[in-house]
This record gives C-alpha cells, structure tokens and sequence, in this order.
C-alpha cells in the first residue's frame, strides 16, 4: 500500500526497521523472560536519533509529528511491543509538557529527552481511579515555594527507568477533577519512591511500577499549566498519544501475520504446505484485511492531528479501540495458524499473543472508548441541528 | 586526535563472477556492502574522537560507487570522507592499494592515527594495513582488540594473539589494525544520514595525489592473480547395512576407530 510518506518518513521508518531487525528480535526472547528492561535497546534509539522524532525542533528535536512517532512504534513493535511501549511512554511522558509548559520548562527538560539521554513517564492511574480517572486521591499540597505530594500512582508504564514523570493530582481535592493539575516530578526527589514493579502477562520487558509520594516537596515551578486544567490536559494528552497505541497494535498484528504466514508456508500435513489449506488461506486474507485497515486508520488518524486539527477525541479513540482489537485477533488467529508450535515458548507467536491483550485495555479501555466515541457522535450531532 | 579510518567496499554476496582477462572480481552490478572488518575500524575511531576531540576522516580507494559506503561512515560518526578514484586505479593487488592510500595520507599529513579492518572479506589478505604502515613510515600494531591509553604521543592497546593478549605501546602517528572483539558498532543516526546526504565526498584521482602511474593499479601491483578456483570437495560417505542394532553398534566402532568418541 502506498501511503505517500515523506522521504524523511521513509528515512524514519527504514531505521527503525533495521534497528528492530538488528538489535531487538536477537534477544527479544531473552528480554520477555527475565522481564528485563532494555536499557541497550534505549541507547541505541537514542543514539540513532529516533527519541527526536516526536519533537520540535527548538528542543533538538527533528520536527515530525505523531505519524512520525506511529512509524517508529510500529516498526519497533513488529518484533518486540514491551521495547515499543518503553519507547513510546516516553513520549506520552513529554506531550503534556511540550503543548502545555513553559518555554523555560521546555528548555530545561526536552532536549535530554529528545537525545534519549532521559526517559519519561505518564501518571493518572492510581489503586482506586483506573477508568475513573476523576476518582484520584494523591494531593498536592501548595506551601511556601512549591508543593508537597502524597499518594500512589499504580502500573505506570517506565516507573522506576524513566528520570522525567508528568503526574496528575489533585491541587484542589475539594473541587474532584476540576481541582486536579499537572506536575513534573524528577527521579531522585527526596520523598518520591518506588513500590513493586508489576510481573505482568505481556510486554514483560517493560517497566511498569508503582509510584509512591510522601511528603515530596517539588517546586513551584514544576506545575504545568495552570492549577485546575490537570485533568482536561490528561484527555488532551490521551487524544494525541492514542494513535501510539495503535501503531503498537498494527506493528504486533504485521509481526504475527508475518510468522504465520511463514510458518504456513513451510508446515506440511496432508502433503502440503497448509498455507494451500482454504481454511488457512481465508485465515490468513482475513487477518491482512484487518492489519491493512487498522494501519490506514491509523497513518490517517496521525495525519489528522499533524495537520493542527483543533478536536480528534473521537478519531484518536477509534484508531486505538480498531487496532488494538485488530491486534488481539489476528495475534490470536496466528497461534490458531500455528496450532501446537504456536502455542510453544519456542515460537514467538505466544509473546504477540499475549502481548497484545493490554493494548485493549491502557490509555482508555475500548469500552470507555467506544464511550469516548458515542458522546462525541451525540455532541456533533446537537451541534449541527 | 586525527584518525584516518581505510574502508572497502565489498561484494554482499558470495555470488561473484571473476574477470576471465585479469582474474580479478567483476564489481559491476552486484550490491555492495563495507567490509565489515572495516566498520570496527570506523567505530573504533569514531569513539576515540568522542573521548579525545578532533577529527575522523573515511579514505578508500575505488570505483565511484563508493561514494555511497563513503556517505554511510559520515552518518555514523566520519567527519570528512575522501574518495581514490581513477580509471588507473583498476586491478590493483595490496602493494599498489597500499602505495595509493598511502600517498593520500601523506597529503592529508596532520593524520595521528590510522585505523584499517583486519582484511577484507573479499580480498582476506590482510596485507594493506602492514603495507601501509610501511610506506609511511609509522609503526604498525596488528589485530587490536583493545585501545587502553592514548597520551602524549602514544598509544596503549591490547591485541589479539594466537593464545591470549599482548600489551603493547608505541609512538604516534601509528597505523593500527582492529579485531571485531573490539566494540559493536553504532548504527546510523537521523541527524547523521542528513548531514551524509548532503555531505561533499572529496574525490582525488592519481594526479592530486602526486602518485606514479607505474605504482598503481594493475601496473603497479607486483602479483598477478593466476587462477581462481573452487576446490573440489571430495566426501567419502559410507551407508551401513544390516538390523538397526548391528547398524547401531558398528556405527559405534566406526567412531571408536576415528578416535570420534
């Protein structure tokens, strides 16, 4: 499919391939096992220039945009989605940051992560606000000079790697989610700690842990934004990283068609390749049908918002709840492909598999996205009439 | 430091059709890749400009398709890459390769360092980087596999021999050749390919640098390539008769006899 991407696109996309090829699928198996977090794989991304895509080039970015982003997620994500994740929380991390802070805020903390030579993180979650997301409880309380933060974020996603985090609290717990805000936190901030870090079904080679805040004292200038906008930030932020997800469910979807496709070529029972089986081959279109249609949402979902479109709540949404279910079919069909071998640690397709079940269920669950989605058909439509 | 990094293009197949006329490989129209010895060579000197300051310049003699291989070493750390090419240039074995670059590097002049692969995978010399170093004069250190030092003038390494590892010191300006063992090299940055894109490649042919047509090329070179061949491989396979089990326990003493078990 030709999806006309630019020569820098392609430039991108090529070397995230090779990168995926080279560096990622030699030890992706290793790396899902020990649960091991790929700080190797980090600085060879970082040292390729890829954590610079995403950012403007005022902050030694490259300029791109979130299609840029999606090609470098999706190629990652074909061979390895918890390498993918690590990379792209990264850029959840900054986004609050880069459309909402100030220009010194910008100044001081994007250009080390656009070198790579800083992860960030994203955290809204906590033990009792998941879905709820208006249901937090950690506070921020403003003293003399900055704030002191109490509480616990829980399954953020580079909790513990990453050196930059962006929380949403409650600055005003009186006023619910209007009184929340958001803060930049460093790693290493007297009273900001580390709980356990999750074992979890897939993407096991990412971080994901807990974060706990007592008495944390952080400057007054950590806040982004103004005091009370936390929470329409998250969703704003959320509408622009939802498209990231995608491209990670598209990559996982390709990597696992790829595999089965392969596999089916060479598994001979009945004195043939069972790819030459109908029943494998309406398996297989079907699957392609899907991951083809899943990608085309999603280039043009990333086209729409780095064309400066004002409001893609309900595009975002789609193209995450599309691929994300996408991923978890066609991950699902491909170990049906593959029958016992598929089900074996031996193969990758199981990884893919399980891999695939979170990408339904972070930034939005699909249910609260098809939500998401209705009420924004409802709010068009009142408008129009 | 100024370090001067040899780099080849070689063929990246195995699939090669030889020159009936001059016996050497055709390099027309089969895809190239650098030799890969060559990009530890390139690493190497990339990190030691990091650690130290100054300069890598990427230097191989040939065909003006090299230009491209040229291109990848600035998008991953060469500063300044400069071409040898010239139709006189053709057919020519280590002794005028070596002549060649050498004249280049003695018009570079400021070099400190010279770094080369261990040999080509095409070629498998391994001649060039001695050669080299002959020519110009410098000591040479063969099959490095670890820089430990480099201060006032000199330099430390580590180097691979047959049963374990020499240090070894030497002056500077030295010519070195590097052992894979010695780092994993990087890949190509987005900011490296565009600086590559745009980069010029300094083409220099015989006469810019001041070279004897006598010593270049298939003139200049002192062995001819007679033949080449595949060897013929001759497999002795023997099939075993009999029930399972005699199969099994001669099989056995067969083994016992190659002294295999």
């Amino acid at each position: 499919m030709e999806y006309l991407l630019s020569e820098q696109q392609k430039t991108i996309q090529g070397l995230a391939r090779r990168i995926a090829e080279e560096r990622i699928l030699p030890v992706r198996a290793e790396l899902d096992e020990k649960e091991e977090f790929p700080w190797a794989i980090m600085k060879d991304l970082a040292e390729s220039d890829l954590f610079r895509v995403f950012l403007p080039e005022a902050y030694e970015g490259l300029g791109g945009g979130c299609l840029d982003l999606c090609l470098v997620v999706e190629e990652i994500s074909r061979v390895c989605s918890a390498v993918a994740i690590s990379y792209a929380a990264t850029a959840l991390g900054s986004f609050a940051l880069l459309e909402y802070g100030t220009e010194e805020q910008k100044r001081k903390y994007l250009p080390d992560i656009a070198a790579g030579k800083k992860l960030a993180a994203f955290a809204l979650t906590e033990p009792t606000a998941g879905s709820d997301a208006g249901a937090i409880k950690t506070t921020a309380k403003k003293v003399d000079g900055g704030y002191v933060l109490n509480g616990t974020k829980q399954f953020i996603t580079n909790g513990g790697e990453a050196e930059l985090y962006t929380l949403i609290i409650l600055t005003d717990p009186s006023r619910g989610a209007r009184g929340a805000s958001a803060v930049l936190v460093e790693k290493g901030t007297p009273g900001f700690l580390f709980g356990k870090k999750e074992k979890k079904m897939g993407i096991r080679a990412s971080a994901t842990r807990e974060l706990v805040f007592q008495n944390c004292l952080i400057p007054e200038q950590n806040l982004i934004g103004r005091e009370g906008m936390g929470f329409l930030m998250a969703m704003k932020v959320f509408d622009r990283s939802r498209p990231g997800i995608a491209a990670q469910a598209v990559g996982l979807a390709q990597g696992a068609l790829d595999t089965a496709v392969d596999y089916a070529r060479q598994r001979i029972q009945f004195g043939h390749p069972i790819i030459a089986l109908p029943v494998i081959q309406d398996k297989l279109a079907d699957m392609a049908i899907q991951v083809e249609a899943a990608r085309a949402l999603t280039y043009a979902v990333a086209r729409t918002i780095d064309s400066g479109a004002k409001n893609f709540t309900a595009e975002s949404s789609m193209s995450k709840v599309f691929a994300s279910d996408t991923a978890m079919k066609v991950t699902t069909e491909a170990v049906q492909v593959m029958g016992g071998a598929g089900y074996m640690r031996d193969y990758p397709i199981e990884k893919m598999m399980r891999d695939a079940k979170i990408t339904q269920i972070y930034e939005g669950t699909n249910e609260v996205l098809r939500g998401t989605i209705a009420a924004e058909l409802r709010k068009r439509k009142t408008k129009r009439e | 430091m100024n370090i001067i990094v040899c780099l080849k293009q070689v063929p990246g197949t195995t699939k090669v059709s030889i020159d009936p006329q001059t016996n050497t490989l055709v390099r027309q129209g089969i895809k190239n890749i650098v030799n890969p010895f060559d990009t530890y060579a390139l690493e190497e000197g990339v990190r030691i400009k990091e650690k130290h300051g100054g300069k890598v310049t990427a230097i191989s003699m040939g065909p003006p398709q090299a230009e491209e291989m040229l291109r990848e070493a600035i998008s991953t750390g060469a500063d300044e890459a400069i071409l040898l090419s010239d139709r006189s240039f053709a057919g020519a074995d280590t002794l005028a390769t070596s002549y060649t670059l050498a004249r280049a590097i003695n018009k570079i002049k400021e070099d400190n360092l010279v770094i080369c692969g261990r040999q080509t995978i095409d070629g498998d010399t391994g001649q060039v980087g001695p050669e080299l170093a002959e020519m110009l004069g410098i000591p040479f250190i063969a099959y490095v596999s670890r820089i430990e030092e480099i201060n006032n003038g000199r330099i430390r390494v580590q180097r691979l021999v047959e049963d374990g590892h020499e240090i070894i010191e030497s002056t500077l300006p030295a010519v070195i050749t590097v052992v894979k063992e010695i780092n994993t090299p990087r890949l190509p940055s987005l900011r490296g390919m565009s600086k590559a894109k745009s980069a010029v490649i300094t083409t220099w042919t015989a006469q810019e640098i001041g070279a004897d047509k006598e010593m270049v090329g298939l003139s200049g070179s002192a062995t001819r390539v007679i033949k080449i061949f595949f060897p013929q491989r001759v497999r002795h396979g023997e099939m075993l008769q009999g029930s399972p089990e005699s199969q099994a326990a001669s099989l056995i003493d067969k083994l016992r006899q190659a002294k295999l078990i």
